[in-house]
């Protein structure tokens, strides 16, 4: 992997360097802990090993067995001691190696990164991030395979964020770990191999800024994660057959930048939300919602959601495939709305 | 140790009895929304331990938590605010009793997760050690939190990290109804130590001369680096698991029970001490007379402190 960050943290970021989606990660944090020496690391195998999707890869041999810290198999202190480190001013960047171990960590982060701040009548930061991989692709089953960031925005005083591309991941990494509130940081293991062009050194996009990832005329796709690759490609279909579709991309999904969605939507009409989570109690709903709630008077048909079928994810690969929305599905529900 | 130091001492166990007894008194008569979970009985933990720390060092506490703050210098009018749930209290009155949190102080918060608070003391640990600073992080627990899995992984992680942290178990017999023979097959909470390979022992918890050197020998490893100790401090509580138990707890179990560890009051328990070793009996009636005031000027304080303003809830869920 390239050291792309090298010594150089406050030079011109313009210069561009391809790198993956992961790499971009590394490098954010690796960005991060050269310029503040309260950021560190910690999780299960993210040491020597470098992460178990190499998300830390080269860190622990540049900043040392104290910053880049590997834990027990033991989510609750992983969470649990972020907190408490990040409440008496360090910069914890701790990974949880599949989100779905999140719910082994749940006390911590719902009842007491959260909540702290508030509970305490506003007296406590706690700049935390749980950086934790998502989604299905890898025939890991229903334990090591679920879209669960609908579970984190439903708790006020987490922000959760969901980048889709390495350019994205890398500055909103370095917002997250600037940010002086607890931040899910919620990476897709598909989009891990994924290039891109990414800024060497510093720069951020600032959370809550949702983007708008493709113009169109004709219906907003709303997609998180990986969805937002499938639905830019679902638009290139789309477009063949005289549709035109913008893609939007929340990129925090809370605090969500509702403007930019709407604005969207005020623009085309027609909205459809998609993600790979399954479809009951997810983000798409809210979005949906949303929509209903301050922009109806634009809408030329329902809001429609496209997501995952309400299953555990399966091994077997053409049923794991089978779950979640691909390319087609998107142009199907599309089409619907005409 | 010296009469002085005796007397602060006291003045602190003092001062969460009576302010206890207080909350007994005006809970009854609704003026204590929501729930309040007593330390009367436990007082030479709390105060033991506290006095054997730096104003700097941090604590993390429980559910039942009033001494544990006030012990770490928790002033009794803001203390008072936050449970009448008024604006003056030190959490603004959006935590109440289960939260009180003051971090100039080093208190990291109590809790209302049973050992919800044990990983974020190692995390002040870990914390502490990174940085430098000296600090140590006490963990306060009670019997019901040792079977926690928070309370295993952070023993665990606290021991092979070396951090300075000592987990001050408060084994008052109960987690909630349930008495430690039906939810533990130990007696000594300490033994839990061995499997971490760190150090653990148990004392007399309503002796706090036992309490607060074993403490402080604790806090002393961990602040030279060498690791974290389990303490358990053998105690009891006098009132039911929370005001509103029936019969403070009478249901489950006997009046008896309770009627003898009052016998072994820690207030008392170090009265006797202090006479002994030839304070005035004076000074310690001094010392009752002006907390009895302390603690109404307290609810004088709370009684008349406004209530938050409505859009105070929507404030203070992000720092900036």
């Amino acid at each position: 992997m390239p050291d792309v960050a090298e010594k150089m943290v406050n030079q011109d970021a313009e210069e561009m360097v391809t790198m993956t989606y992961v790499e971009a990660i590394t490098d954010a944090i690796r960005v991060e802990m050269q310029r503040d020496e309260s950021v560190f690391v910690m999780g299960e195998d993210v040491g020597v090993y470098g992460g178990i999707f190499g998300a830390t890869r080269g860190l622990y041999a540049e900043f040392g067995a104290e910053r880049v810290r590997d834990t027990a198999i033991s989510e609750a202190i992983i969470a649990g001691a972020a907190t408490g480190a990040a409440v008496t001013g360090l910069r914890p960047v701790a990974e949880i190696m599949f989100i779905d171990f999140t719910t082994i960590a749940m006390d911590q982060i719902v009842n007491q990164a959260a909540k702290m701040r508030y509970m305490f009548g506003g007296k406590a930061m706690v700049p935390m991030v749980i950086r934790t991989p998502t989604g299905t692709g890898r025939g890991a089953a229903a334990q090591h395979s679920q879209s669960l960031e609908a579970w984190h925005c439903h708790v006020p005083g987490l922000k959760v964020v969901m980048p889709s591309t390495p350019y994205d991941a890398k500055g909103l990494l370095i917002s997250a770990i600037r940010d002086n509130n607890p931040v899910i940081f919620i990476e897709h293991k598909i989009l891990y191999a994924t290039k891109g062009e990414v800024p060497r050194g510093e720069y951020t996009i600032p959370l809550s800024q949702a983007e708008v990832k493709r113009e169109g005329n004709d219906v907003s796709i709303i997609a998180t994660s990986l969805m937002v690759q499938r639905s830019l490609a679902a638009a290139e279909l789309l477009e063949k057959e005289g549709i035109s579709a913008g893609v939007v991309d929340p990129r925090t999904l809370y605090p969500l930048d509702k403007e930019t969605l709407l604005r969207s939507v005020q623009k085309t009409n027609r909205a459809i939300v998609v993600h790979e989570a399954c479809k009951t109690g997810g983000f798409g709903g809210e979005v949906a919602t949303l929509i209903m709630e301050e922009a109806f008077d634009y809408l030329d048909a329902p809001v429609m959601r496209c997501a995952g079928l309400d299953v555990p994810i399966p091994f077997s690969p053409p049923l794991e495939k089978a779950v979640i929305p691909d390319e087609n599905q998107i142009v199907s529900v599309v089409k619907s709305l005409f | 140790m010296k009469n002085e130091q005796l007397l602060d001492m006291y003045r602190q166990m003092v001062k969460i009895r009576y302010f206890e007894e207080k909350i007994v008194e005006d809970y009854a008569k609704a003026l204590v929304p929501g729930l309040a979970h007593l330390y009367i009985g436990q007082e030479a933990v709390a105060v033991g331990v506290c006095s054997a720390l730096e104003p700097s060092d941090y604590i993390t506490s429980t559910h039942r938590g009033h001494g544990h703050c006030i012990a770490k210098g928790g002033e009794l009018d803001k203390m008072m605010a936050e449970l009448f749930g008024r604006k003056t209290g030190y959490c603004k009155g959006k935590g109440g009793s289960m939260h009180i949190a003051e971090l100039d102080l080093g208190i990291l918060g109590a809790n209302g997760v049973v050992g919800g608070g044990v990983p974020i003391a190692v995390g002040a640990a870990l914390s502490a050690q990174m940085r430098k600073s000296g600090q140590v992080a006490v963990a306060f627990l009670g019997d019901g939190a040792s079977n926690q899995g928070s309370f295993h992984e952070a023993l665990n992680m606290a021991s092979t990290w070396k951090l300075p942290v000592v987990f001050v178990c408060e084994n008052n017999l109960y987690g909630i109804s349930v008495c430690q023979k039906v939810h533990q097959n130990i007696t000594d909470i300490s033994v839990r130590a061995t499997g971490y390979n760190i150090p653990g022992l148990t004392v007399e918890g309503n002796d706090i001369l036992a309490v607060y050197h074993a403490a402080a020998e604790a806090i002393a490893r961990a602040r030279n680096g060498e690791g974290p100790t389990l303490l358990e401090c053998k105690t009891y509580r006098w009132r039911g698991h929370h005001e509103g138990d029936p019969n403070q707890g009478c249901t489950y179990r006997e009046r008896e029970e309770i009627e003898q560890w009052k016998e072994k009051c820690p207030l008392k328990n170090l009265e006797q001490k202090m006479l002994k070793q030839g304070v005035k009996e004076a000074d310690i009636e001094a010392i009752q007379e002006e907390i009895q005031q302390a603690v109404l000027d307290a609810v004088e304080f709370a009684i008349n402190s406004p209530f938050p303003e409505i859009e105070e809830a929507q404030e203070d869920i992000y720092a900036s």
